[in-house]
């Protein structure tokens, strides 16, 4: 018995329809996936390049060191306890001043409060620095009318 | 056309193996290029390890994170904090935790007590192997990166909050100015420049130490043959990249 056209003249038209589905999803795709998307894992490649722009706040001692050897000098010379510490733990970020010393002029910190930040007694300090009851021991005089910061044994 | 099957399977199978091999080459060739020619990522497999016993809790590394990070600077968005833990010696089961603006402004002065150890711990992302912060991602915005560090791709975060919720040591949170997800980067920019982190930098007593697994000439591998070291919540197998020496057993 002959088959009539109009017997799978639908299978036709539905697998038209599926193959241009495919076609379809092949062409779309892309256009929704961003760019570098799973060339190391599921995720933009990129975005790994996007953090590295942050400006940097701290320069770290060895900047400052460049141009500051007097204070290095110094404190290898008194073997000062601070002598490793980081400038900025007490001076604040200055990566803005070490890219334009003369632009950007740091601001002195704060004596009492910076030494008072490391230096007060408090239980569950380990004994790594010297602790002090700061009140018991200035009267509210300040640390530097004493001590200097860069080489802080007495006077 | 009349093919024999013996040679239909020949070349099907030579077809099949060459589409292969092209593909693995054009994978290798996307993936072998260099994004930034200095920095090497394959070179690198970083990590951090806090001594317990050399904090004294002053909080320079608190602020010094919020300072390099942009971090908001009202209370409760920290990519970086200090935990203060009293360990009551009658009930070590239940510790009194504080940690005042993070830690931040230093902790209140403590009476010594004989009946309590008083510890600082500090605390920041994990930077996880397998970290389920990840995984959870519905976009793929937050990731590991190939050099170990865990990272959020901020044009790519919906702000859904779900990996906020994953993270079983508590180090995301939602920035309010972008409503994107916010966590440590490790410094990432700093890193790559061969600088070490804020936090590290800052560190009076070098109980914060960045590593580098992947160099051979890091302090780490010595200490590491010598010290025992533990990660939190090592139950939950996250592959945490977060190394605490001398660390107090009721620390979670």
């Amino acid at each position: 018995m002959k088959r009539e056209r109009s017997d799978w003249a639908h299978l036709i038209r539905l697998g038209g329809l599926l193959v241009l589905g495919l076609v379809a999803f092949v062409f779309i795709r892309p256009l929704f996936i961003p760019e570098g998307f799973g060339v190391y894992g599921h995720y933009r490649a990129g975005a790994i390049l996007d953090g590295r722009d942050h400006p940097l706040e701290y320069a770290g001692r060895a900047d400052c060191e460049m141009c500051h050897s007097d204070v290095v000098d110094l404190q290898e010379e008194r073997q000062s306890s601070h002598r490793r510490l980081s400038c900025e733990g007490c001076h604040g970020p200055l990566a803005a001043h070490a890219a334009a010393p003369d632009d950007v002029r740091p601001v002195l910190p704060d004596i009492t409060p910076a030494c008072v930040t490391c230096h007060e007694k408090s239980a569950g300090r380990p004994p790594l620095v010297p602790q002090v009851e700061v009140r018991d021991h200035s009267g509210g005089e300040a640390c530097s009318s004493c001590h200097v910061a860069h080489t802080p044994g007495m006077f | 056309m009349d093919v024999p099957r013996r040679q239909f399977l020949v070349e099907s199978g030579r077809w099949l193996m060459l589409t292969g091999v092209a593909a693995c080459a054009y994978e290798a060739m996307l993936a072998g290029q260099p994004v930034d020619a200095e920095y090497e990522m394959s070179d690198h497999w970083w990590g951090m390890l806090i001594d317990v016993d050399k904090c004294i809790g002053c909080g320079l590394c608190v602020k010094a994170c919020k300072e390099e990070n942009n971090v908001p600077d009202s209370p409760y968005y920290f990519n970086t904090w200090v935990e203060r833990y009293r360990v009551q010696l009658a009930d070590r089961e239940h510790p009194l935790v504080d940690s005042p603006n993070g830690g931040a402004d230093g902790f209140p002065a403590l009476e010594e007590s004989d009946d309590e150890r008083v510890f600082f711990v500090p605390k920041l992302c994990n930077h996880c192997i397998d970290s389920p912060c990840t995984q959870v991602c519905p976009v793929g915005a937050t990731f590991r990166s190939p050099d170990g560090v865990v990272l959020v791709d901020e044009k790519y975060c919906i702000g859904c909050r779900y990996c906020i919720q994953a993270c079983p040591y508590g180090c995301r949170y939602l920035d309010p100015r972008t409503h994107t997800a916010k966590k440590c980067t490790l410094c990432y920019h700093r890193i790559v420049k061969g600088l070490t982190t804020a936090c590290c930098e800052v560190c009076p007593t070098g109980a914060r130490q960045l590593f580098d697994l992947k160099n051979p000439g890091d302090p780490i591998h010595a200490y590491l043959r010598e010290h025992p070291v533990q990660v939190l919540k090592p139950q939950l197998a996250t592959g945490s990249k977060l190394y605490y020496a001398n660390l107090d057993g009721t620390v979670r």
